[in-house]
């Protein structure tokens, strides 16, 4: 009887300190998580008619950098069926909308408007001008934003139809 | 209750109540240290004493620095460094510390290795070292972020980059340890608090747990000599000090070791005044930029071998290597087969194989250092698999040995 009660006082501890345990984990995870106002900061419009042909412009969404690359009538001409599903139309002009982030660690390119194309300095990778990879290590081409077309106007953290179709058919994460 | 007479002494007062006489006896005038060692025992202290050098000169960087992202490089590069009265003096304690602390232990680490001191009870010495190992290296990068120069950030960038995994694309993962999309203000505060708190105090705890691993077993010796440390001490305490093949650790042994310190603090101090340079990489002193990266990003020398197992493989493969290159080191006193715990000159095939290692190691961290271009890229990738390939002989050639 009585290490019954001991062994039930030991249980009802157990769970207690247990039950606290887990819902301080939770609290913890929950405090390292993104701040409200950080993940709703996040809407960048830019207008496309601004951009002049292989001319590279870093624009910044979410404290990333997104490369805007207006594509010339050779480059366009250039282009195979995989580029071409990676181009974004705005008004008929051609355009590359990429995260400027190399996507085997997170450096940020430079590019090159001569050899149309972009180096990764970190570790070497490279891109073409559609953002497709030439090199490795980087293991899939630049990855393109959440992106609506309105008008001449791009917003970028707004998912539009293009956009949508872009994801399901896997021509970007 | 226990029983208290009137002090005699201020001595005989705490020793009533702390029984010091009994401590002082436990931890080291009757803690038993071998005499047949060399300087590379002494790496231990040496190591103990630079940890207080950090933690010093860290309080005082304390005091005057600012986790903000607006602040931080001003609070370190103007604040502490020019209107703070000997604050130069702090910073590069600090700085040339953290560097020189993985010169030392990358000594002891294959000092270790060379004379077996991870067998034969000897293996939670080891883990706990590794353990060490880890926390020091998660030390030095919360650290390297605080200034918030480019390096700092793009450093921050990558590392924490790794944590999506490669084709897993956990990038959720990412943005929960940033707290953000990117490294910004959310991530220099929580990097802030590993830095001064969390980490110390981990490392510390570690640091016990390493002491105490090495109180049963004992320090190693220089022919991997199983001592009776109960006979040897006897005849010590006897007054044979001659004839006993130990030494107390205070004050015969300790005397000797901080002669080493002695040594190793001029070469400190030399560096701290005259060549800090070497631990504070000039693309630092630019503020961090999020939208430009650096021509040529590279880890602190004491990374660049772990570095260099990672870049020349894509992606995945580069983590696996990563990953194994990690925690592969932790393994040691199990992979190796062999029962003899002697130094590596005496045990054939592992004597290559330890100085094989050892030169892997500096060529991978040479090649970590120069940009990725050939023929650079070619010998780090071949460096690279032989680390591997190392590994994957270890138990086959001490086992051989085993039968030898």
């Amino acid at each position: 009887m009585k290490n019954g009660r001991r062994g039930f006082m030991g249980k009802a501890f157990g769970a207690v300190a247990g039950v606290g345990a887990v819902a301080s984990l939770y609290a913890m995870k929950k405090s390292w998580d993104p701040l409200p106002s950080v993940r709703s900061a996040g809407f960048t419009t830019l207008d496309m008619s601004a951009y002049k042909e292989n001319e590279l412009v870093v624009e910044k969404w979410r404290g990333k950098p997104i490369f805007v690359l207006k594509k010339t009538a050779e480059m366009i001409a250039k282009q195979n069926e995989a580029d071409k599903a990676r181009d974004v139309l705005v008004n008929g002009e051609h355009y590359m909308v990429c995260i400027g982030l190399c996507t085997h660690l997170g450096c940020i390119p430079g590019y090159d408007p001569k050899g149309e194309s972009f180096l990764c300095a970190c570790h070497g990778g490279m891109y073409d001008f559609t953002g497709m990879v030439t090199k490795a290590p980087p293991p899939r081409g630049l990855d393109i934003p959440p992106f609506k077309i309105d008008g001449n106007k791009l917003v970028l953290g707004e998912e539009g139809p293009e956009y949508k179709k872009m994801k399901e058919t896997g021509i970007t994460l | 209750m226990a029983h208290f007479t009137k002090a005699t002494s201020v001595h005989d007062w705490l020793n009533q109540r702390l029984g010091i006489d009994t401590v002082r006896r436990v931890m080291a005038t009757e803690y038993w240290i071998p005499k047949n060692i060399n300087f590379l025992w002494a790496m231990g202290m040496v190591l103990a004493i630079t940890f207080a050098l950090l933690l010093v000169s860290g309080i005082f960087l304390l005091m005057y620095y600012q986790p903000n992202v607006n602040t931080a490089f001003d609070s370190v590069n103007y604040t502490i460094m020019r209107e703070v009265d000997f604050g130069w003096l702090w910073r590069h304690v600090h700085g040339v510390a953290a560097s020189v602390v993985f010169l030392v232990i990358y000594i002891h680490m294959f000092t270790g290795i060379y004379y077996g001191s991870y067998k034969k009870g000897r293996e939670l010495i080891w883990i706990s070292g590794m353990l060490l190992f880890v926390t020091f290296s998660a030390e030095a990068f919360s650290g390297y972020m605080l200034p918030w120069g480019q390096m700092s950030y793009w450093a921050g960038m990558v590392i924490t980059n790794l944590f999506s995994l490669g084709g897993l694309h956990a990038d959720g993962l990412v943005e929960w340890i940033r707290g953000d999309y990117v490294p910004a203000q959310a991530f220099l505060n929580r990097f802030f608090m590993l830095h001064v708190l969390l980490l110390p105090l981990a490392i510390m705890g570690v640091i016990g747990l390493h002491f105490g691993a090495l109180r049963i077993p004992h320090v190693n010796n220089q022919d991997g000599e199983e001592l009776d440390f109960e006979a040897e001490a006897a005849k010590y305490k006897a007054g044979d000090k001659k004839h006993s093949k130990v030494i107390a650790f205070a004050n015969d042994f300790m005397s000797k070791d901080m002669f080493v310190v002695g040594i190793f603090l001029i070469f400190f101090f030399y560096l701290v005044f005259f060549h800090y340079d070497f631990a504070m990489d000039p693309v630092n002193f630019d503020p961090a930029d999020g939208l430009k990266t650096p021509e040529h990003i590279y880890p602190e020398w004491y990374f660049l071998w772990s570095y260099e197992i990672l870049r020349p493989f894509s992606t995945n493969v580069g983590l696996m290597a990563f990953g194994f290159a990690q925690v592969i080191f932790f393994l040691l006193p199990f992979l190796d087969r062999s029962p003899n715990a002697v130094p590596a000159s005496r045990r054939g095939l592992f004597f290559i194989w330890f100085w094989a290692m050892l030169i892997d190691m500096i060529v991978l961290t040479s090649m970590g250092k120069v940009p990725p271009i050939e023929p650079y890229g070619s010998i780090g990738f071949y460096a690279a698999l032989t680390f591997i390939g190392l590994w994957i002989a270890l138990p086959i050639i001490t086992m051989l040995e085993k039968k030898a």
